[in-house]
């Protein structure tokens, strides 16, 4: 509730871009946990106007971390060497796979995200060339507005500042409600574990990021393929590309705007469905989706009563004219 | 019926374990438990429940479907999203008695929320069994706030309303162990519960299908609608109405002796005018179900073969068990009532399972054989289900839900 008064911090005033980043983001942390401790009330079920108005908020001031950085992955650079699923295993001291790093066959299968790897590469025909094959890197993609977030009843996912989506495995209890919530079916859960299980999946390797190095895949990658930067930066850089080879890539950049988008942003010489990007998704955050349905609760918590009541007290007055 | 074979004076440990008898000796009491009914029983919960152990044992993977994938297995599909409407009885009964004023069915209420309160409690040992930390289960309500998720208010409702239900169904545990004081107050409540209860399960009821509002990708578009809460909660009153119905057709045929003369001779005029009631509902759940497909203008879809088994599930499982309560109705028939009735319930556990399992994922490859869950989730599932059965059946038998108790006439408060 302290944060309260910070309200009046003069972050919708001023046109965004001319504060001193660190000002502004001490206005959206300020709009942020405001609307949390408003939220936390009206989903309480008591202050049932409260949570209406906080609704209108998060609409209105929240732009998101505007430093936040991103990834962007090149696809059409990418060798499949697998380098980056190696860095990835010892920057996040995984399990050894039974495979190793450097066989090919596991290209034979589509394999994704699990419990004891963030990332993985797969394989696709190439339409243009049927001799160079395409690869996939798939991993967390890092929402804006991540869906699993929303989804999460225990608010175990938090949206960094620097851009990674995090998960705290000390308030999980398993539901897995997030796996379902995930467009990109990335969250894996370590489903071997009988009592220790939690949600597995990339960290866009904030500690490092938080040091002031880079990712450990993009730093591995031996072509270039991954690149770390600011997202705003990483578009205008993907942007250029396209605008400077028109050939080599589709007019897209997957990310920039599904579900919201995202800190992990692809360019490809391919339509992305050709690599299984999903291609159904919604422009608008998934949050969203399941807005219309919470802001109605605390209109049936007041409403109900009373209608209830209404009826009850109607049903006595005609017993009583009996 | 012996509701008191031992004298007053005796103290409260020997009159209670007198009830838990139902007043017959122990050696007496244990002979009537040899039945064919009870052995099957043992055998299934002698299977199920060792693998129980092994899901704490070895992990979910052990014992479920459940993948990456497909992060929610038949123990939810089946325990949650199918328990959950069917356990409407409590809120549908409690408010067309205590709210609405239709006293005729006053000798319902209680089997109708006792079937509520057992749904909900076994729904909350399926979910148990499937989260990963189950002692972490009040994290939601205790620890870390998450509020912008719909399971977040599906957690606090479920466990606010199964206190509600237990509450609401204490006067019959209370003139069991005559508790005479404490009764009184419990009965106090009666309509404030009441009204509790319907606030939560439309909250909640209309939650189930809103958690799926966030997975726009996954669920056939045909399931997939902005109004699926509205599905879930209006499709959870029939749900509810046609649940009374078939409990209370089970209860009189196989528990005749606990049930008094008042239950028995009321069951088929109630069971027609709920069956009027349920088949009103089915028609308004059938024409919103086609709103849904005109709202997102999905008329294309039928023909698909995902269309097709839509529309088996609307004219088969909606539309067709709608029309055989019609005819009851008309012809005044409770047996065609019930018939209808059982068969409304398959279509609901149909729709959900079509929601929750069936077409989420829909479109990933392998899609049909990956849901197929193994026999040991099967076996755990049934053995839940046997237990909840054995144990609707042990509170049957004992306290007065299905009779009036003789010493508090008039009592069903």
């Amino acid at each position: 509730m302290a944060d309260i008064p910070k309200r009046n911090i003069p972050g919708g005033n001023v046109p965004e871009g001319q504060h001193p980043s660190g000002k502004n983001e001490e206005a959206g942390k300020a709009t942020l946990s405001r609307r949390r401790v408003l939220q936390t009330l009206a989903a309480a079920g008591g202050a049932t106007l409260v949570g209406a108005s906080a609704e209108v908020f998060a609409d209105n001031k929240i732009k998101g971390w505007p430093d936040r950085k991103g990834m962007l992955t090149d696809l059409t650079e990418c060798v499949g060497c697998r380098t980056c699923e190696k860095a990835c295993n010892r920057a996040n001291g995984l399990p050894e796979p039974e495979v190793p790093f450097d066989e090919k066959s596991v290209f034979e299968k589509k394999r994704r995200p699990t419990a004891s790897a963030y990332t993985v590469v797969n394989r696709y025909e190439n339409p243009k060339s049927s001799d160079k094959p395409l690869y996939r890197k798939v991993q967390c993609n890092h929402c804006n507005e991540p869906g699993c977030a929303s989804a999460c009843p225990v608010r175990a996912y938090t949206k960094t500042p620097e851009g990674a989506v995090l998960y705290n495995k000390d308030v999980c209890f398993g539901c897995r409600y997030c796996m379902v919530a995930c467009p990109f079916y990335v969250p894996a859960y370590d489903y071997e574990s009988a009592l220790d299980p939690r949600i597995v999946k990339c960290t866009m390797c904030h500690g490092r990021v938080k040091n002031g190095g880079i990712p450990a895949c993009a730093e591995a990658c031996p072509v270039g393929a991954v690149t770390f930067g600011k997202r705003s930066d990483l578009i205008r850089a993907a942007r250029e590309r396209i605008r400077k080879n028109p050939d080599r890539y589709v007019d897209h950049i997957f990310g920039e705007y599904e579900v919201g988008g995202t800190s992990w942003l692809y360019l490809s010489g391919v339509p992305f469905d050709r690599l299984d990007f999903p291609a159904n998704l919604v422009e608008k955050p998934l949050v969203e989706q399941t807005k219309g349905f919470l802001s109605a609760v605390p209109l049936v918590l007041t409403i109900w009563p009373a209608l209830l009541g209404m009826c009850y007290a109607s049903t006595r007055n005609k017993e009583g004219k009996e | 019926m012996k509701e008191d074979t031992i004298a007053k004076e005796a103290g409260f440990p020997v009159r209670f374990a007198d009830k838990l008898l139902m007043g017959m000796p122990l050696s007496e009491y244990a002979r009537t438990l040899i039945t064919p009914f009870n052995i099957v029983a043992m055998i299934i919960l002698c299977i199920g429940f060792p693998l129980i152990g092994v899901r704490f044992a070895k992990g979910l993977a052990a014992v479920t479907h459940a993948s990456n994938e497909y992060p929610w297995s038949i123990l939810l599909g089946w325990g949650l999203f199918s328990g959950v409407p069917l356990s409407a009885t409590g809120y549908v009964m409690a408010t067309a008695v205590y709210i609405f004023g239709y006293k005729q069915y006053h000798s319902l209420v209680r089997l109708g929320v006792l079937t509520g309160f057992m749904g909900y409690l076994f729904a909350v040992i399926y979910l148990l069994i499937d989260i990963g930390r189950p002692w972490r289960i009040y994290y939601p309500m205790a620890v870390s706030y998450g509020p912008t998720s719909v399971l977040f208010l599906v957690a606090w409702h479920v466990a606010t309303y199964l206190t509600v239900q237990l509450l609401e169904f204490s006067p019959a545990i209370l003139e069991w162990i005559q508790a005479r004081r404490t009764r009184k107050w419990a009965i106090l409540i009666t309509v404030g519960m009441t009204i509790g209860g319907v606030i939560l399960s439309t909250l909640h009821q209309s939650a189930l299908g809103a958690l799926f509002l966030l997975a726009p990708g996954k669920l056939h578009p045909l399931w997939y609608s902005a109004f699926i809460p509205v599905f879930f909660f209006i499709s959870s009153i029939y749900a509810g109405l046609c649940m009374v119905i078939a409990v209370s057709t089970v209860a009189a045929r196989w528990l005749r002796d606990k049930a008094d003369h008042q239950f028995l001779s009321n069951l088929d005029p109630q069971t027609v005018g709920l069956g009027k009631a349920a088949c009103i509902v089915m028609f308004v759940f059938f024409a919103l179900k086609l709103i849904g497909v005109a709202h997102d203008d999905n008329w294309a879809l039928l023909r698909t073969p995902y269309g097709i088994w839509f529309l088996a599930e609307i004219l088969l499982f909606i539309l067709a068990p709608g029309i055989v309560l019609t005819v009851g109705v008309k012809k005044g028939s409770a047996t065609l009532v019930r018939w209808g009735a059982f068969h409304a319930v398959a279509g609901i556990i149909l729709n959900r399972l079509n929601v929750s399992i069936l077409m989420f994922n829909w479109n990933l490859p392998n899609h049909f054989h990956d849901i197929i869950p193994p026999a040991r989730e099967v076996a755990i599932v049934l053995s839940i289900i046997t237990f909840h059965v054995l144990l609707f059946r042990w509170i049957l038998n004992r306290m007065p839900v299905l009779r009036e108790h003789p010493d508090f006439p008039e009592g069903h408060g």
